[in-house]
């Protein structure tokens, strides 16, 4: 990986990429407008979110959903979209709805 | 001391004796009128077991120059050819081969673009591709076809530049004419270019690496940097090369010809073969008096602006001799005219520098026009007025 924010001099010719394995170093979260916002809660752990996730960014332990990896979501919202327990009262929005919900990402 | 064989050549079977000489690990080619002699002849070279080079028959110039991407990012010393339509077709990956900074030799025989179809000789093809990235060579002869594409492997393979080059000879009349030239002994040339060892190499799984990876707004600008500093280190390489390459050759090359530049108040600057009817006016006009002089350049990118300035200082009238036009562009000029103008305009220079459009499609240019473009530069040191900045030579009014 190139150090970050490297000048003109210093990144690397051509843009070549001389570490296997290290997109994961790009921090793609960076691109997001909307962010997930999850309930705990009233969470079900059912995985639907982690199976659908395009960008591998549900981080689940021994069978129970953990975090949202925000270094690499890109807010597309499946996540939300196939979230099938529901709340009355969001534990971060305060809304009714799902378990998982996409908040403004500068809110 | 320069060992060579005088022969008789052809410039496309100059630049075909040249890659065998060269002898690259790859050459991905399609054949094209006026090129097409070249990928024969190096095919048969390969047929005959005179080169080691893994030669890929693709099916178009696009899979040619994909091809030779390919085989560059592995690490190869890689060539090709082309012309014209087939150059065209190449387009997206010509820009892909110079941002990748992968060193492949191009031989391009010039030649019209369509439309209307024509297989003659000008510069619209190469003229074309002059943002793309690419050192551009012109030459005059088979002799300097042969001589550029050989020195083109040291240019392209400098660890500051590892830019592609094109060397360009002009289709039909250097591209078939026969000529008599010297070729080096195989090894002189195998000594010259040396053996290549590419820095980074997708087959080496040692250090894996990435070619031609996703760059964002975040970074491509830095590339773009990149590349445009290599570009500006290259005609210090193109001149050390061409020095060096004088010592095996007795032919050292620099930026550009001049003949009868010393004491001229007019100059004509004109690419490729029409430099040699333009020095045979030059000797007849200066044996009547008038002081002119030929500025041609090998070298068109990157564009040497300030030797431009420094080889025009005193001269009082320019005219710069298009073989392709710049359509949509000041009043229709050519690019080598709008390079030259503006070279001169950021010096602070205010010679007059007139423009003329000649030989489209292969249209011939005789001694006869250059008498008309030193009269016309007369004319504008004498009245201080240009009357056209845009003329043509040789077309029916």
């Amino acid at each position: 990986m190139p150090k970050q924010k490297a000048t003109w001099k210093e990144t690397n010719i051509a843009g070549l990429v001389f570490e296997p394995g290290s997109s994961a170093e790009y921090h793609t979260g960076t691109w997001r407008t909307l962010r997930p916002v999850h309930d705990m809660e009233h969470c079900t752990h059912c995985m639907l979110c982690w199976v659908y996730c395009p960008d591998s960014s549900i981080i689940v332990e021994d069978g129970r959903w953990m975090a949202f990896d925000y270094d690499h979501c890109k807010g597309c919202g499946i996540c939300a979209s196939v979230c099938p327990a529901k709340v009355k009262v969001h534990e971060h929005t305060g809304k009714e709805g799902k378990v998982i919900q996409m908040v403004l990402e500068q809110d | 001391m320069v060992v060579s064989t005088k022969m008789a050549l052809d410039g496309a079977h100059a630049a075909a004796r040249a890659m065998q000489q060269i002898n690259p690990d790859v050459l991905a080619a399609y054949p094209i009128t006026p090129q097409t002699a070249i990928v024969q002849t190096f095919s048969q070279y390969v047929a005959d077991g005179e080169v080691d080079t893994e030669f890929i028959a693709v099916e178009s110039e696009h899979a040619a120059m994909s091809a030779c991407v390919g085989a560059a990012a592995a690490g190869g010393r890689v060539m090709t050819a082309t012309a014209a339509n087939g150059l065209a077709l190449m387009w997206e990956i010509v820009y892909i081969a110079a941002s990748m900074r992968l060193p492949i030799v191009m031989a391009v025989v010039n030649r019209a673009l369509s439309a209307p179809l024509n297989i003659h000789c000008d510069h619209s093809d190469s003229m074309g591709a002059r943002e793309a990235g690419w050192i551009q060579l012109y030459s005059e002869t088979a002799q300097e076809a042969y001589d550029n594409l050989i020195q083109a492997v040291r240019i392209a393979e400098h660890p500051d530049l590892l830019l592609p080059v094109m060397v360009m000879q002009d289709g039909f009349i250097t591209g078939h004419g026969l000529e008599r030239m010297e070729v080096l002994e195989d090894s002189a040339v195998r000594d010259f270019i040396g053996t290549y060892k590419a820095k980074y190499s997708l087959l080496d799984i040692d250090h894996p690496i990435t070619f031609g990876a996703w760059d964002m707004y975040d970074y491509y600008f830095e590339h773009k940097r990149q590349q445009t500093d290599a570009m500006s280190k290259a005609m210090k390489v193109i001149v050390d090369v061409g020095e060096e390459f004088g010592k095996i050759s007795g032919r050292s090359y620099g930026i550009f010809d001049a003949y009868a530049m010393d004491d001229a108040e007019l100059a004509i600057i004109v690419l490729s073969s029409t430099a040699g009817t333009a020095r045979t006016s030059v000797k007849e006009l200066r044996a009547e008096g008038v002081k002119i002089g030929l500025l041609k350049p090998r070298v068109f990118r990157p564009f040497p602006a300030q030797e431009f300035v420094d080889a025009l200082k005193g001269v009082k009238a320019v005219a710069v001799l298009d073989r392709s036009i710049s359509f949509g562009a000041m009043d229709g000029a050519g690019p080598l005219f709008l390079e030259v103008c503006a070279a001169l305009f950021a010096a602070g220079l205010k010679t007059k520098v007139v423009n003329y459009i000649y030989g489209l499609g292969g249209r011939d240019i005789f001694p006869q026009h250059f008498a008309q473009v030193a009269s016309d530069l007369q004319d504008i040191t004498a009245t201080g007025k240009v009357k056209s900045l845009v003329s043509y030579l040789g077309l029916r009014e």
